[in-house]
């Protein structure tokens, strides 16, 4: 394997990572907050399909991202008023997000396009294209670092860079702000948050208003980065997948990187190695394309050693005396 | 000081939970710089009260001023900018946050909460050197023992300048130790000129602390007394509606056979933190054995051991036979048919099921009972009839076998369970926290129940945190603490501060003062117990 493969490998893997990993700080602050969210499938979903929608119709990839964000914020405010203001049960109104979001996306796709669920495909302006950047050009001579700034950092759409730039910036408003203090608490004791005087209703609408902006974000790399228009389920379980990243991570950013990171390698290593060959055993495509699921039931299964999700996790709060 | 004006006054406080008048026109004139008790039974509102203080339920009717200024209490945050603190009887903590970020949390100076963490780390300084609430600000909550988790409650509320001071039920959960340290914090607070109400059922602490006490009965103020001027019979009568005895009649004991007999039991929980470390006990026929202790020193696990769910290594003989500690034949149906009953100390959630009712619940346990089999159904009639006959026995109010488990008060509710297992006529009755969440009129009928059956003959296991129960039922008493019995005493050659001590570990009058000794025990078992979880 040369230099060449790893770094294209690598190069996907970044990619791929990029949608997990916005969905993954996208539930991992509304878990924190104590807002379980199995929606993060759906709201990918819809955003995927808005962004595209819009994308495809005004030919502005801003205006298409925008539409992501807005549409996963609806799905979003769904989710809170179910689950914080009429204290529903989480799982099922993240599950009712799941099947809205796959219903109504190629319902109106098919209703405004007619091309069987999905959109036209995005060209030009219509897609995020990717970024050089600076020295990328003039470095790439340099053995081994020269391509490594060239291919594998330079060369991305700009939602990679935010998605990566996310992490410490979720930790940062996590663990080093008022409000991340505020958050974290909310998860663990509201009823610590309550008396001391602050809205716990507050503070978890933000925290899924802050999962939604993340999903919309998601969504739209989805659809107008890694791909180029939607087309039917193309989340493909990412959203599940990114919540056993999230528990993987023990519900922390830096973790949540690296456990994203994870899956996307396999993916980009089951994409580039569609069959391996082990001396006379073909193993055949689909073990590979289904190895990143395989892995997340393992890890979801448990073998992650101890990981404890947030106190007050997916019980809504009623105050008692 | 009668010119000055009052820190609290309430005037004719009302509130309504649907039928149910929790508070009836109250009002109360809480001085500065005293500590002011109010005392009543479970739902007589001292805690409705208090939460329409601290801004949690709005009052239907009434006002409430504060240092002489009428003020409106919204919401907690309301309350707390009126200088008012309150101390939950189960603290309202984050966790695993470090002392300093509980303390902070709500209370910070700006967004970024390097600054905050900073300044609050002086303050606290400063006020545990003030008012010996030493707490180490790094620690985080989970690893603190529940005295010194109280202690960053105090200091909450002192961090944010409270000026008056609200405490429910403090000392349920403290060993003796620990209360006279709160005490001791509550004097200095006083000495600073902070006011405090103190919530409490326990008569003794109203007479040892208080300036002035209230009387709650059924949502309404029966009596505000000066506290020197009153005596605790006095306010049991004002509690309760009639008079109490407060002291348990019984005559000596007339110990026969040994029936239970249990040799160095072991026990692991799921956590594989070892719970019960040896331990070794004997009790008679016709005695009471009273287990002390702190709760968490493995005194529930004894009993979950005993009850049969939970397992165990070591040996365990009922009148002489062993029996199974593992395995399918150690439950809790195998342990009632060895004779052994079992009143739990969680009533709601190991006693009852509360949704069900009272006549279903006065069999559980006993449900496979051929007597009340009518061919492939069960003979209900029958079960009714006899749960009727038992609640007038039991005098459980309202007498009425078709309401659920949970719309009995926490008194009626253990005596359902009281009822269940006492007439099968079991020949060991295991008894946990008999009269906790009890009113004081029926904790009187079940300390006599336990004292008639001891001397019917049986065997009793009891387990209780108030030490005044143990001490005033017990024939003999075993100490508990760390999964270990520190030692056995007779209630008449011991007193409250020597069980105190064995209760924190410590088995010799000690040279340093009290409360060192008793801290250095309890951090090192903190210590320990950190170890293990990890």
């Amino acid at each position: 394997m040369d230099l060449v493969t790893v770094l294209q490998v690598l190069d996907s893997t970044v990619r791929l990572a990029t949608p997990l990993l916005l969905a993954c700080l996208a539930g991992l602050f509304s878990e924190r907050s104590g807002i379980f969210d199995i929606g993060l499938e759906g709201k990918m979903l819809a955003a995927a399909f808005a962004s595209a929608a819009i994308a495809a119709v005004t030919g502005s990839v801003w205006l298409g991202l925008l539409a992501g964000i807005v549409a996963s914020l609806l799905m979003s405010g769904i989710h809170g008023l179910a689950s914080i203001t009429f204290r529903g049960n989480q799982l099922i109104s993240g599950v009712a997000i799941n099947f809205l979001a796959s219903g109504l996306t190629v319902l109106i796709a098919q209703d405004w396009f007619g091309q069987g669920g999905r959109t036209p495909s995005l060209m030009g302006g219509g897609r995020f294209e990717p970024i050089t950047l600076p020295f990328a050009e003039a470095l790439s001579g340099v053995p081994v670092l020269g391509p490594v700034y060239a291919e594998l950092i330079s060369g991305h759409s700009i939602l990679v860079y935010v998605a990566f730039l996310m992490v410490p910036l979720s930790w940062f408003v996590l663990f080093r702000t008022r409000f991340g203090l505020r958050l974290r608490a909310v998860g663990e004791a509201p009823e610590a948050v309550d008396t001391a005087g602050v809205s716990v209703i507050g503070l978890r609408y933000a925290a899924v208003m802050i999962c939604g902006l993340l999903c919309g974000l998601a969504g739209a790399y989805l659809a107008t980065g890694l791909q180029a228009g939607f087309v039917r389920e193309m989340t493909a379980g990412r959203g599940y997948i990114a919540l056993a990243a999230l528990i993987f991570a023990k519900w922390r950013p830096w973790y949540a990187l690296s456990a994203c990171l994870l899956f996307g390698l396999l993916q980009a290593v089951a994409l580039r190695y569609q069959n391996i060959d082990l001396g006379g055993i073909t193993i055949p495509v689909q073990v590979m394309d289904a190895l990143p699921y395989i892995l997340t039931v393992v890890i979801l299964a448990g073998f992650v050693g101890k990981a404890i999700p947030p106190r007050a996790g997916g019980e809504p709060y009623v105050k008692e005396r | 000081m009668t010119d000055t004006a009052p820190a609290i006054e309430l005037k004719g406080i009302s509130k309504a939970f649907g039928p149910v008048q929790a508070n009836k026109d109250i009002s109360i004139r809480v001085m500065p710089g005293t500590i002011h008790g109010i005392i009543g039974e479970n739902g007589a509102g001292k805690s409705t009260l208090m939460s329409i203080l601290y801004g949690f339920y709005k009052a239907d009717a009434g006002e409430i001023w504060i240092q002489g200024k009428k003020t409106e209490i919204p919401d907690s945050q309301a309350a707390i900018s009126a200088g008012i603190g309150m101390v939950f009887q189960h603290f309202k903590l984050v966790q695993n946050f470090t002392v300093l970020e509980n303390v902070i949390l709500g209370a910070e100076d700006g967004p970024m909460l390097r600054p905050s963490l900073a300044r609050a780390r002086g303050v606290l300084k400063q006020l545990s050197e003030e008012y010996e609430l030493s707490v180490d600000p790094d620690q985080l909550i989970e690893n603190l023992s529940v005295g010194h988790q109280q202690r960053v409650e105090i200091l909450k509320a002192l961090y944010r300048q409270a000026d008056i001071l609200i405490l429910d039920e403090p000392t349920g959960v403290l060993t003796p130790a620990e209360a006279d340290h709160l005490f001791r914090i509550l004097d200095n607070l006083r000495a600073e000129g902070k006011t405090i109400v103190l919530i409490t059922h326990k008569l003794r602490e109203i007479m040892e602390i208080t300036d002035t006490v209230s009387v709650m009965r059924r949502g309404e103020m029966t009596a505000t007394v000066k506290t020197a001027e009153t005596s605790p019979e006095q306010l049991a009568e004002l509690m309760v509606g009639r008079k109490v005895l407060l002291r348990v009649d019984k005559e000596p004991a007339k110990p026969g056979a040994p029936i239970l007999q249990v040799d160095t039991l072991r026990h692991v929980d799921r956590h594989g933190v070892e719970r019960l470390k040896g331990v070794s006990l004997e009790v008679k026929a016709g005695e009471i054995l009273g287990i002390a202790g702190v709760a968490g020193n493995g005194q529930s696990e004894l009993l979950e051991v005993l009850g049969g769910y939970a397992d165990a290594s070591g040996t365990v003989r009922v009148n002489g036979t062993e029996i199974d500690l593992t395995g399918r034949r150690s439950d809790g149906q195998s342990r009632r048919a060895r004779g052994i009953a079992h009143v739990p100390e969680d009533r709601q959630t190991e006693g009852l099921i509360m949704p069900y009712t009272a006549w279903e619940n006065t069999v559980f346990g006993y449900h496979r009972d051929p007597r009340y089999q009518s061919g492939l159904l069960m003979n209900n009639a029958l079960i009714k009839d006899e749960a009727q006959d038992k609640m007038t026995r039991y005098d459980v109010r309202p007498p009425n076998p078709n309401l659920a488990a949970r719309n009995f008060s926490g008194g009626n509710q253990q005596k359902i369970v009281l009822a269940r297992e006492i007439e099968r006529d079991p020949d060991i009755l295991l008894i946990g926290q008999p009269t906790r969440g009890v009113d004081i009129g029926a904790i009187e009928f079940i300390h006599q129940e336990i004292v008639r059956l001891r001397d019917q003959g049986k065997a009793i296991l009891l387990v209780s945190v108030e030490l005044d129960e143990i001490l005033s039922l017990s024939d003999r008493i075993a100490v508990m603490f760390d999964g270990r019995i520190m030692g056995e005493r007779l209630p008449s050659e011991t007193d409250q501060t020597e069980l105190g001590l064995l209760m924190a570990g410590v088995t010799e009058r000690p040279d340093k003062p009290l409360i060192e000794a008793v801290d250095a025990q309890l951090e090192a078992k903190e210590a320990r117990e950190a170890e293990q979880h990890d």
